[in-house]
């Protein structure tokens, strides 16, 4: 199963509906293509829901990295919400757990951009 | 790091595959050792990881090994013994050392986009080890041991 994303807005937080796997080839540079256009287009505060997505690999880890980078560097802030037990195993293991606000409740993590 | 002894496990189940430098080569890969794996009897939750390792391992091989030639293969064998799987991954590139890929976890490359599939490797098996494979290329060698 490939990536799939939609976005809505929730106020003025950018919440990305993502499912699938995140994984190197089409899937990790759908994310990258995602976040870059939401950052030209001005978004600057986006919440990254992984509840649907099943897998990622180390090229999705380190795209949603410079995904973090990206909307940082303009200004934004990209945070994460309802990571299945693997992805938090990842975080954990990679230590990105330190760099990533990450929730498990949509409204706290909206409310956390305020 | 040093050469490691990488005689295979060569049980009755064991095999051997040359795959193409492609994408699509991970997922082959990742099914025929979780396959192997469940008919061995390798922990169900355990599953999951090696095949993260496995395919990270063949990400290496494909795209900084190979990088993406036709002209060259991926080798996989799939060693299965008594009581561990034993994968060899080999690819046909220019070799690297392990000691040259900076550490993921130290603070100046936390927030690098790259350089997390040997850490990841590591997290899901018991043993691994990289050597030069002859007569061109690195291979290297994964361990998973049934649970005791």
């Amino acid at each position: 199963m490939s990536l799939n994303m939609t976005t809505r807005q929730v106020g003025d937080v950018t919440v990305i509906d993502a499912s699938g796997r995140i994984t190197l080839g089409e899937g990790s540079s759908a994310f990258r293509d995602m976040v870059r256009d939401l950052a030209s287009q001005g978004h600057k505060k986006l919440l990254l829901n992984l509840g649907d997505v099943s897998y990622i690999d180390s090229s999705g880890i380190g795209e949603m990295v410079s995904g973090f980078t990206t909307i940082t560097n303009h200004g934004g802030m990209l945070k994460l919400l309802g990571l299945n037990k693997r992805v938090k195993d990842l975080l954990q293991i990679t230590k990105l757990y330190t760099v990533f606000e990450v929730f498990d409740d949509e409204a706290e993590g909206v409310r956390s951009f305020q | 790091m040093a050469p490691q002894d990488f005689t295979a496990a060569a049980g009755p189940a064991s095999s051997e595959h040359l795959l193409d430098s492609t994408l699509e080569t991970i997922d082959t890969a990742e099914a025929l050792v979780t396959e192997a794996a469940q008919r061995l009897g390798i922990d169900e939750d355990d599953i999951p990881g090696l095949g993260m390792a496995i395919r990270e391992c063949v990400a290496n091989a494909v795209v900084h090994g190979n990088r993406y030639s036709t002209k060259k293969k991926v080798h996989l064998r799939v060693g299965v013994g008594e009581k561990s799987l034993e994968v060899l991954v080999g690819d046909e590139g220019d070799g690297f050392a392990v000691m040259d890929v900076p550490d993921p976890l130290a603070e100046e490359n936390i927030l690098k986009q790259s350089g997390r599939g040997i850490l990841l490797i590591r997290a899901f098996v018991d043993e691994f080890a990289v050597r030069k494979r002859e007569p061109q290329g690195t291979e290297v060698r994964l361990v998973k041991h049934l649970p005791q």
